[in-house]
C-alpha cells in the first residue's frame, strides 16, 4: 500500500508540476504587459519600471514561474494587479462561498441520487424503476444555469421563500448563509444526482446479481435485509468513487451558478479578473480549481487503493 | 431497434433539420428588431414569442441551433482527431515510455474542466464561439484517449491480431485496419455522449459570455439575456431552455440506443 501511495504521490507533483507550467505558459502568452495596463499609456518611464519591480515583472520568465510557484506553496499567490491586495486573501474570502456551495450541492446530490438509485435497483424494470430512470435522462439534460433561473422565477420571485440573489454573508449564522445558498446548491445538485443515481442503481443492479447475494438470501434473509445489509454496502465503493470526482466538478460548476445569482465566490472573482485583465488571479484560481480535481482523485485513488487491494498492482 | 434510438434520432434529427432548414427559410429575419412588437408571449404570428428587442424567438431558436451544434460538432472532432490516434498508438505501444507519456499528458489534460480551460484561453486571447470550440474540445481529447486505448489494449491480446502481425503487418497497419474498425462502434457511442456534453458546455459559456459574440445567436446567450426579465416574461428563459434540454435529451437518448444496438452482447441480453 505504501510503495502504492507513493508512486501515486509522484505522478500526482508530477501532474501538478505540468499543469502549473501549462497555465504560467498560456497566461504568458497573454498581450501586453500588466504594469502598462495598469498605469494607462501616458505613464512614465520611471513610474512603469517602478510598478514592474513591485509586481515582480522585472525579472526573467523562468525566475517569475519558480517566484509564483514557489510563493503558492506557502501561501503567496502575489498582488491583484487591480486591487493590491493579496491574492491569497482574495480566494479565501471567496473560498468561503463557493467551498460551502460545493459541499452543500454534493450533500444534497447525496440525499437525493442514494434513495433514488436503491428504489430503482430494487425495482428493476418495473414502473418504478422506469419512472425513476426516465427523470435521471431528463436530470441529465437539464443545463444547472437554466435550471437555477427557473429556481429562482418559482421560488424567489412568485412564492418569495428565498432571495432572487446575493448571498447573506456567515455573520448572522449559518442558517442565514445556507439559506442564500439553498436555490444555488439545489441547481448545482440536480444534474449531479441524476448521474449519481444512475450509477447507484448499475453498482447494486451488478451487486445483486453476485453469487453472495444468493447466498444471503439462501440464508434466509428477505430481499430487503439482503439488499440493505450486503448490496448497499458493497456498491458504495464505485459510487464513492463518482461522488469523489463530482465534487471537483461542482466547485467549476459553481463559477456558472454564482453568475446566476450573484454569489460573491471564485466564479465572480475569476470573470471580474478576466475584464479588469487581472491575469495574476486568473492564473491562480485556475491552479487552484485544477490542484482541486487532480488531489480528489488522487484521494479517491488513494481510498479506492484502500478498500480493494487488487487495484494496488495495476498502474 | 429500441425505443431510445428511434426517440433519441427524432429529437436529434428535428434540432438538426432545424439548424440546415435555418441557413434557407425562417420564419422571421432573426436579428430583425421591431421594438412595438417587443415582449410578446408565443401567439399565432411569433410562435415562440418576441425578446425585448421584438426579434423572433421562432427564428432565434433555429440559427441558435446552428451555433450550438457547430460549436459541439467541431468539439468533438477536434477530440476525436486528436485522442484516437493517442490511445491507438499508446495501446500499441502498451507499458512504453511513449504510453506512460500519452497517458499521463491526458491525466494532466483532465484535470482541466472545459470551463476552467475556456477561462484561460478567454481571459487571453478574448472571448468568442472559436475560443469555446477550442476549449471543448481539448477537454474532449482525453476522454478519446482513454477509451480508445482500454478498447485497443484487450483486442491486442486477440488471435486475430496475432495472425496479422504473423502475417508481417506493422503496428501502425494494425491499429488502422485491425483495431480502429474493432473500436470505432465505442467511439461513435462516446462520440454521441461528447456531443451532448459539447451542447451543455457551448450553453455554458456563453451564457457567461465566453461563448458565441453578438450578433451570433446562441441559446446560452439567449438565457443570459432573458435572466433579468424572468419575472415578466418568463418564454424568455423557458424556450432556449427547453431547446437546449430537447437537443441533449435527444443525443443522450441515441448515445444509449446506439449502444444497446450496436453491441450484440445487450441485445442478446434484453430479447
Amino acid at each position: 500500500m505504501l510503495r502504492y501511495a507513493l508512486k501515486r504521490l509522484l505522478s500526482l507533483t508530477l501532474s501538478l508540476a505540468v499543469a502549473s507550467v501549462v497555465i504560467f505558459a498560456v497566461i504568458e502568452v497573454a498581450p501586453g504587459d500588466p504594469a502598462s495596463f495598469m498605469l494607462g499609456v501616458n505613464a512614465q518611464a520611471d513610474t512603469l519600471a517602478a510598478l514592474r519591480a513591485e509586481l515582480g515583472l522585472d525579472v526573467s520568465k523562468v525566475e517569475r514561474y519558480f517566484n509564483w510557484v514557489g510563493g503558492m506553496l506557502v501561501g503567496d499567490f502575489g498582488t491583484s494587479y487591480t486591487y493590491r491586495t493579496p491574492v491569497s486573501q482574495m480566494i479565501a474570502d471567496r473560498l468561503w462561498v463557493s467551498l460551502p456551495l460545493a459541499l452543500y450541492a454534493l450533500t444534497l446530490s447525496t440525499l437525493i441520487a442514494f434513495p433514488a438509485g436503491i428504489y430503482a435497483a430494487a425495482r428493476r424494470g418495473k414502473p418504478g424503476d422506469v419512472a425513476v430512470m426516465g427523470a435521471t435522462q431528463l436530470g441529465i439534460a437539464v443545463p444547472n444555469f437554466w435550471f437555477a433561473m427557473m429556481l429562482v422565477l418559482v421560488f424567489a420571485i412568485n412564492l418569495r421563500w428565498f432571495n432572487a440573489g446575493g448571498f447573506a454573508g456567515w455573520e448572522d449564522g449559518v442558517w442565514t448563509g445556507l439559506h442564500s445558498l439553498t436555490l444555488p446548491a439545489i441547481a448545482l445538485a440536480l444534474p449531479q444526482a441524476a448521474i449519481l443515481a444512475r450509477v447507484m442503481r448499475s453498482a447494486l443492479l451488478d451487486i445483486l446479481a453476485e453469487d453472495f447475494m444468493r447466498t444471503a438470501r439462501a440464508k434466509g434473509l428477505s430481499r430487503r435485509q439482503a439488499l440493505w445489509r450486503h448490496g448497499v454496502r458493497n456498491a458504495l465503493i464505485p459510487v464513492l468513487t463518482i461522488i469523489g470526482l463530482q465534487f471537483s466538478f461542482l466547485l467549476a460548476g459553481s463559477i456558472i451558478i454564482e453568475q446566476v445569482f450573484y454569489l460573491p465566490g471564485l466564479g465572480r472573482l475569476v470573470f471580474q479578473a478576466i475584464s479588469a485583465r487581472d491575469l495574476i488571479v486568473v492564473e491562480s484560481v485556475v491552479m487552484l480549481l485544477v490542484f482541486a480535481v487532480i488531489m480528489v482523485n488522487f484521494l479517491v485513488d488513494l481510498a479506492y487503493a484502500a478498500v480493494d487491494p487488487r487495484l494496488r498492482s495495476r498502474t | 431497434m429500441n425505443r431510445n434510438l428511434i426517440l433519441g434520432a427524432a429529437l436529434s434529427s428535428l434540432v438538426l433539420l432545424a439548424a440546415l432548414v435555418s441557413f434557407v427559410w425562417t420564419p422571421f429575419n432573426h436579428a430583425a428588431l421591431d421594438i412595438p412588437a417587443k415582449l410578446q408571449p408565443p401567439n399565432a404570428q411569433h410562435w415562440f414569442g418576441t425578446d425585448h428587442f421584438g426579434r423572433d424567438m421562432f427564428s432565434m431558436i433555429m440559427v441558435g441551433a446552428r451555433t450550438s451544434i457547430a460549436v459541439a460538432l467541431v468539439a468533438v472532432g477536434i477530440g476525436m482527431v486528436l485522442g484516437i490516434p493517442m490511445g491507438l498508438t499508446a495501446a500499441a505501444r502498451k507499458g512504453s515510455w511513449l504510453d506512460e507519456f500519452i497517458m499521463r499528458g491526458n491525466d494532466v489534460v483532465f484535470a482541466f474542466p472545459s470551463l476552467v480551460i475556456a477561462i484561460l484561453i478567454t481571459a487571453v486571447f478574448g472571448a468568442g464561439a472559436i475560443n469555446a470550440i477550442i476549449a471543448i474540445g481539448i477537454f474532449n481529447i482525453p476522454v478519446f484517449a482513454r477509451i480508445t486505448r482500454g478498447a485497443a489494449l484487450s483486442l491486442w491480446e486477440r488471435e486475430f491480431i496475432l495472425a496479422a502481425r504473423v502475417s508481417g503487418k506493422g503496428i501502425a497497419r494494425i491499429s488502422a485496419e485491425h483495431i480502429l474498425p474493432n473500436v470505432a462502434n465505442l467511439l461513435i457511442v462516446q462520440g454521441t455522449i461528447q456531443f451532448s456534453l459539447g451542447i451543455l458546455a457551448e450553453a455554458g459559456l456563453s451564457y457567461v459570455g465566453l461563448g458565441a459574440q453578438p450578433p451570433t445567436p446562441s441559446w446560452g446567450r439567449m438565457l443570459a439575456d432573458a435572466q433579468t426579465m424572468v419575472s415578466f416574461a418568463p418564454h424568455l428563459a423557458l424556450i432556449p431552455g427547453v431547446a437546449i434540454i430537447v437537443t441533449v435529451l435527444g443525443l443522450n437518448l441515441l448515445g444509449d440506443g446506439l449502444r444497446d444496438w450496436l453491441d450484440p452482447r445487450i441485445r442478446v441480453a434484453r430479447a
